[in-house]
């Protein structure tokens, strides 16, 4: 019996590990969320995201490490468990959310819009009946949940997913944050489809979260950030990604 | 015949994490059955009480919900057990760790019941033979009764453990990177879902098989002592 | 635990649990109408007759349900040939995607249950069955079936509740079953532990009521056992 429980332990303790608060800083990120964070091919995550992690990270002198990839809708969960110790996930600063975490000052900012097929004539201020998308625990969901009572709501795991059944028609309206949005309508699959009516929530900020407690290294990253926007990185790894300012 | 685009070697990688996850999930679950076995078969009621609650609701909830309670609830219940013992630090599960428990646990539910049956099945007169010998009863277990079970238990483990591979695909929800995860990122680059998902399930295929081979070669070497006796 | 949220959450959590119920149910008629003919067909001694339907047990037992949700789902999207035909109005629907594949998978492991069952049926009966004249179709829908299903009945009742807990995968493509509201209440609660926790009871709850009326069923036909 004790040889049993030996080895039971051996075998589960291969995955546990004490983690000492002084090890390095892991940075929790989705990689489903191109061009802000994706998974390439030789499996390692990639995007504005991840480029401003590490400038953040060369800027502190700190050694870091991505956690990606993680399921979005329990990504704050993770924070909170300390599987990571700061998301940079394209993550809005919202109310709901800070009664859970705390936000670093923003480092890019937003808006909500919705995306159609061209020419399908969809009116956006009518959407009674049509079938909306939008990916599960983001700002969209909970607009779609909060202001479009009777629509046909879909709710995904990852915004690709959204993407796949906005391409196949499953779906005849994205609501979706307009960046990762405008990166799809330039791609391929994207190409069909353009935005419909105005943006919908026009102050979203977009801030790295860590938990509560953690006051010291939000002070830290919020320093960091102001140096590398004031230092030029920021605009570099900006116009990598996109032809205008998102700051 | 397929064209992975480049992405071959990280589904070769899942593949390989699929087959890592599911020999995982079947050692802890190998030991999570004996256990539930020992504890329903015991002459004390409170042991027969936890065995019986854990193969109930165990076996009640789906193993998605398994996976994700462990991911999420493992940590806390370490942690409280940490502080109890007096460690200040923080215990971490990572993914791996938490499929591999969440799929032993479900899978030692249904072992439980597998080796309680082929535990009982042993002919009480050969224990009674073990015990005029004068063997202890550790060694009982372990000489008479345990290699016996196991033959008797291989045909429903085999089953068992069939199961257990189709379940690995679970642990993609908690973004641990196999088959399915993998696949899924194939899928995000290339926008071409019923290439990959095709190539994943014939990659499944392919394992279930090899081990259901492997499973009716385990039984006949498992027999072979039997088959003699008979013949 | 957070107990008030946990109340707070049930009329929600119910809704979705009635969900599962509907397509736990409705599966599982399709999927034994799928499964009476495809075992009649594996149990047969023609070898062309019996191992045609293999090749549709041998994907769907041995594949992940997950792969094959996928597979149909998202997977079938990707031709445009499928897209413009004349049954994509109806294969959109997340719901009927569901369904469709629940009843295959279950169907597929329901086939395998029967034709077990409908190859241990005692030759005795067969032979007494053609002995007094009775035609094939006759033997088969009054001695091997009634008596098939029967033995089967416990297997059979298991794999109904492993298609209850294999249904917790319809929330991966949109659907609002009792693990999708769980999902789509911890998103803004952040309370995962206790969501879980109150799926898992409800859950629980459904195979405790399943087991108690599938014994009365069993019972009832096995009645003349007694």
């Amino acid at each position: 019996m004790k040889k049993i429980a030996i080895a039971l332990a051996a075998v589960i303790g291969l995955g546990v590990s004490m983690a000492n608060a002084a090890d390095k800083l892991r940075i929790g990120t989705e990689g489903a969320y191109p061009p802000f964070n994706g998974i390439d091919k030789e499996g390692k995550a990639f995007g504005f995201d991840v480029d401003i992690a590490n400038a953040l990270c060369a800027e502190m002198k700190a050694e870091c490490e991505i956690v990606a990839p993680l399921e979005w809708d329990s990504i704050i969960i993770g924070l909170n468990k300390k599987k990571y110790d700061a998301i940079v996930a394209s993550m809005s600063i919202t109310e709901e959310r800070k009664k859970a975490v705390a936000f670093t000052d923003p480092y890019y900012s937003n808006n909500l819009t919705m995306v159609a097929k061209k020419g399908a004539n969809i009116d956006p201020n009518n959407l009674k009946g049509k079938s909306v998308g939008a990916q599960r625990a983001t700002i969209s969901a909970n607009y779609v949940t909060d202001n479009m009572k009777d629509v046909d709501a879909k709710l995904y795991d990852t915004q690709e997913n959204a993407y796949l059944d906005l391409a196949s028609g499953r779906v005849e309206v994205l609501v979706s944050d307009k960046l990762p949005a405008y990166d799809w309508l330039r791609s391929e699959q994207g190409a069909g489809f353009e935005f419909i009516g105005d943006a919908i929530d026009v102050n979203d900020k977009i801030g790295i979260a860590v938990r509560k407690k953690d006051d010291d290294l939000r002070m830290k990253l919020n320093a960091a950030l102001k140096a590398i926007v004031a230092n030029g990185t920021y605009e570099k790894i900006n116009a990598k990604y996109f032809p205008f300012s998102i700051f | 015949m397929f064209d992975f685009q480049g992405f071959g070697p990280q589904i070769a990688y899942g593949a390989w994490m699929t087959i890592q996850v599911a020999f995982g999930g079947l050692l802890i679950g190998l030991v999570f059955g004996l256990l539930g076995a020992g504890a329903k078969l015991s002459p004390y009621a409170f042991l027969r009480g936890i065995g019986q609650s854990y193969t109930t609701v165990v076996r009640g909830i789906p193993e998605i919900l398994i996976v994700l309670l462990v991911y999420f609830g493992g940590e806390d219940i370490l942690n409280r057990i940490g502080d109890q013992l007096g460690y200040d630090g923080y215990i971490e599960i990572n993914v791996f760790a938490a499929g591999i428990t969440a799929l032993g646990v479900s899978f030692g539910a249904y072992a439980t019941e597998v080796f309680r049956g082929a535990i009982q099945s042993v002919p009480r007169g050969q224990i009674e033979a073990a015990i005029a010998c004068g063997m202890q009863s550790h060694q009982i277990f372990w000489r008479i009764t345990l290699p016996q079970a196991m033959r008797l238990a291989l045909p429903g483990l085999g089953n068992l453990f069939q199961c257990l591979l189709k379940d690995t695909s679970l642990v993609s929800l908690i973004s641990l990177p196999e088959l399915m995860r993998n696949s899924g990122i194939a899928i995000a680059n290339t926008k071409e879902p019923f290439t990959f998902y095709f190539i994943a399930a014939l990659i499944y295929l392919t394992i279930t098989s090899v081990v259901l081979l492997g499973q009716i070669y385990a039984e006949k070497w498992a027999n072979k002592g039997v088959q003699r006796a008979n013949s | 635990m957070n107990w008030e949220e946990i109340f707070i959450a049930l009329p929600k959590l119910w809704d979705g649990a009635l969900v599962t119920m509907e397509l736990v149910l409705i599966s599982c008629l399709i999927g034994f109408v799928i499964a009476v003919p495809v075992a009649l067909m594996r149990a047969s001694n023609n070898w062309w007759v019996s191992n045609v339907p293999l090749i549709y047990t041998f994907f769907f037992r041995g594949t992940p349900l997950l792969v094959q949700l996928f597979l149909f789902y998202y997977g079938a999207a990707q031709f445009d040939a499928v897209r413009d035909s004349m049954f994509w109005p109806i294969f959109k629907e997340a719901y009927v995607c569901a369904l469709v594949v629940f009843a295959l998978n279950t169907g597929a492991y329901t086939a395998e249950i029967f034709r077990g069952a409908i190859q241990t049926v005692p030759h005795g009966e067969i032979e007494a069955g053609i002995a007094i004249g009775m035609t094939k179709p006759t033997l088969y829908r009054r001695i091997v079936l009634p008596r098939a299903i029967r033995m089967a009945l416990p297997a059979y009742g298991n794999e109904i509740i492993l298609m209850l807990k294999s249904s917790a995968l319809a929330y991966t493509i949109t659907l609002l079953d009792l693990t999708g509201v769980t999902r789509t209440i911890i998103a803004r609660n952040y309370l995962a532990i206790e969501m879980y926790f109150a799926a898992g009871v409800i859950y629980l709850l459904l195979t405790f009521v399943f087991i108690q009326v599938w014994m009365r069923i069993e019972k009832r036909l096995m009645r003349f056992q007694a």
